[in-house]
């Protein structure tokens, strides 16, 4: 019995020691958008080995959940797909008494995917195409709206399947934002969000539930997430942008998206960039963003978050374009700087 | 040490009692008492379960009453909730996956525990054992990538072309929908039914089988009217028992229902089922009143579960009572 008592002392004694030597790292937690998480957990994980004393944790666990997680105090900053509403905005701020402030990190896109047996060629979409099609209007792939922006290819007369998210997400909420912007009936119908009251369509789970149903279905017409459909060499369509361009979605037109918007950038950053101007802006693009509190009560943990957007702007930027993500325009990255002095 | 720990939850309604101490040297009332706490802690869990579905699905409940189960819209910018297509896509899916399993899996098992050499039973018995335990997803996946094309391209327009009069072989082939999800959630019940329908028959006693044949059945016969009704109570516990996977399955069914909140007699038609509209809303679902809409829908789904079960089991009692007429007769 003495032995293992004096065994236990050991023990206690070793870890004791190991806690000490370990430094204890300061632990800072997040929660929120999936789509931006395989660079988050890059950059989280890069930081870390430049300040191994700062440890960041990041559930992907959806944008919804994010705001909810962030708002309630669980976790230390949040991410989300679509910025705050002004209802979350002020239940943020009559739960703690400040604001939250909106950080965007890289820009994701949408692209058309679709599947029409005998068509090879790469499909151009007009805003009233898209619209018409998602709104059950334009049910025939040789309808005019379409075949207008598409000399020359012989599309036939069959009817069109669309496909969208079934589940909620960010790739829903920039295709909906984008949507209200180019049609009324649109806007008034349906309206923008993570889930909507779909006019038409299949719904398939995730992106790969949707890519799996254009590929598999005959004359179905989609809409993926640019890096999915860049990983996985899907072809997609082409889209006329505000200016009247025809756009291919790419990392450099998706930032050029943001460039045009970024000249009226609101202070807040919580901006729409779908539909912006710009000869080569990609129309069917978005900010992703970190939901981060103003005020902090720890002030390592401020200046660990500070230290870390700070990198995230300059050196973090240099990472994203490998794992197919659209780095921030010059301009964004600027005032995103001038906007950090306001978290204290 | 374990004696003190273990009576200190129990000791409450015999304080006081001296002799319950020295029973409880005896063993027997140590087990009574763990084994009804680890029964008790099964309703417990419920009742917290039903509670919590309760409270956490208040504002819907507020907002849109009894509405939200006759309700067709489902629209989260309005805050509009009706959960009427998602309970008529989770039924039909169920009625469809039971009528193409039950008589498949019943089939199978009197086979397997009647007719089949012992060795051959045995040897499949473990097969479908290993079907049943294999994750959704994958049943999922071979839904997406087998049954999806083959019933668009054969099964679909074959039903079209033969039986297409019927309401319920009507409209556009997509491959995904409420039949294709009943064909998926049949493969992934037969094997329950299958491997408790057999254990069932052959605990049948001996004497059964014997006395009928000796009375001149034929082995069919022995099977059909004597085995067979014999072992009705437990074969309809195999047959609630995949009711209950059918109602609650999500990741299979999400993966080839089609994900549209319709209501359709056509069974062609993509629909939609509770628990894969709640696997696929609630991580992102934001407003308080959609957040709390689907909870309600899992409370809707845990009543359905519940109705179910009670009709299973008053049909089990009126079915036994004349099955044991029968026997005697």
């Amino acid at each position: 019995m003495k032995q293992i008592a004096g065994l236990l002392v050991a023990l206690l004694l070793l870890a004791g020691a190991g806690i000490v030597l370990a430094d204890n790292p300061l632990t800072i937690n997040g929660a929120g958008a999936s789509f931006p998480y395989p660079i988050y957990s890059k950059w989280f994980d890069d930081y870390h080995k430049k300040n191994s004393n700062n440890q960041i944790n990041y559930q992907s666990i959806g944008s919804g959940g994010g705001i909810k997680q962030v708002t309630e105090g669980t976790v230390d900053f949040g991410a989300s797909d679509g910025p705050m509403n002004d209802d979350q905005l002020k239940a943020f701020r009559d739960k703690h008494g400040f604001d939250i402030l909106h950080f965007p990190t890289v820009l994701g896109a949408d692209v058309p995917a679709y599947n029409i047996p005998g068509v090879s060629a790469e499909l151009t979409f007009t805003s009233d195409a898209i619209a018409g099609i998602f709104l059950g209007k334009i049910t025939k792939w040789n309808d005019p709206a379409i075949a207008g922006a598409n000399k020359g290819v012989n599309l036939p007369g069959n009817d069109i399947v669309v496909v969208h998210r079934s589940d909620g997400s960010g790739t829903s909420y920039i295709w909906t934002d984008y949507l209200s912007k180019v049609s009324d009936e649109w806007k008034n119908k349906v309206g923008k969000g993570t889930s909507v009251n779909w006019p038409v369509g299949l719904g398939g789970k995730g992106n790969e539930g949707v890519a799996g149903l254009v590929k598999q279905t005959p004359n179905s017409f989609g809409y993926v997430e640019l890096i999915y459909a860049i990983q996985n060499n899907m072809p997609y369509g082409k889209v006329k942008n505000a200016s009247g361009n025809v756009v291919k979605a790419d990392l450099a037109s998706v930032t050029a998206a943001a460039a045009g918007a970024a000249k009226d950038m609101p202070a807040d950053f919580r901006v729409s960039i779908t539909n912006a101007p710009g000869k080569n802006a990609y129309p069917i693009s978005s900010f992703t963003w970190l939901l981060i509190p103003e005020k902090f009560s720890d002030a390592a943990k401020r200046d660990a978050i500070k230290g870390f957007i700070n990198w995230m702007l300059v050196d973090g930027q240099n990472e994203v374009e490998a794992l197919s993500y659209a780095k921030l325009p010059k301009e964004v990255v600027a005032k995103e700087k001038q906007a950090l002095a306001k978290v204290q | 040490m374990a004696t003190t720990t273990t009576t200190a939850p129990g000791a409450g309604p015999f304080a006081g009692s001296r002799s319950f101490i020295s029973k409880l040297r005896d063993g027997d009332e140590i087990a009574r008492l763990i084994t009804f706490l680890f029964a008790a802690s099964v309703v417990l869990v419920t009742v917290l379960l039903v509670y919590e579905l309760w409270v956490e699905s208040a504002l819907p409940r507020h907002k849109f009453g009894l509405h939200f189960l006759i309700t067709k819209v489902w629209d989260p910018n309005l805050d509009q909730f009706g959960a009427l297509p998602f309970i008529y896509g989770t039924l039909v899916t169920a009625a469809v996956s039971l009528l193409l399993a039950v008589p498949l899996g019943i089939g199978a098992a009197i086979f397997l525990a009647e007719l089949a050499p012992a060795q051959i039973s045995d040897i499949l018995e473990f097969f479908i054992d290993l079907l049943a335990a294999v994750p959704s997803v994958i049943y999922g996946l071979l839904g997406v990538f087998i049954v999806i094309p083959l019933m668009r391209e054969y099964i679909q327009p074959g039903l079209k072309n033969t039986l297409g009069f019927l309401p319920f072989f009507q409209g556009p082939t997509y491959g995904v929908g409420f039949l294709t999800a009943g064909i998926v959630l049949a493969i992934m019940v037969i094997p329950y039914i299958i491997s408790v329908s057999r254990e069932v028959l052959l605990s049948v006693p001996r004497d059964q089988r014997e006395a009928a044949l000796a009375l001149g059945a034929t082995r069919w016969e022995s099977t059909w009217k004597v085995v067979v009704p014999f072992a009705r109570t437990g074969i309809m516990g195999s047959i609630f028992l995949a009711l209950a996977r059918a109602l609650g399955e999500t990741m299979a069914v999400t993966m080839v229902i089609g994900n549209t909140p319709t209501i359709s007699a056509s069974l062609f038609s993509p629909g939609y089922s509770i628990a894969a509209v709640i696997a696929n809303e609630f991580t992102e679902a934001t407003g308080d009143v959609y957040l709390q809409s689907l909870i309600e829908l899992g409370l809707v789904l845990f009543l359905l579960t519940f109705i179910l079960n009670g009709l299973a089991r008053l049909l089990i009692v009126a079915t036994s009572q004349r099955g044991s007429g029968v026997g005697q007769a």
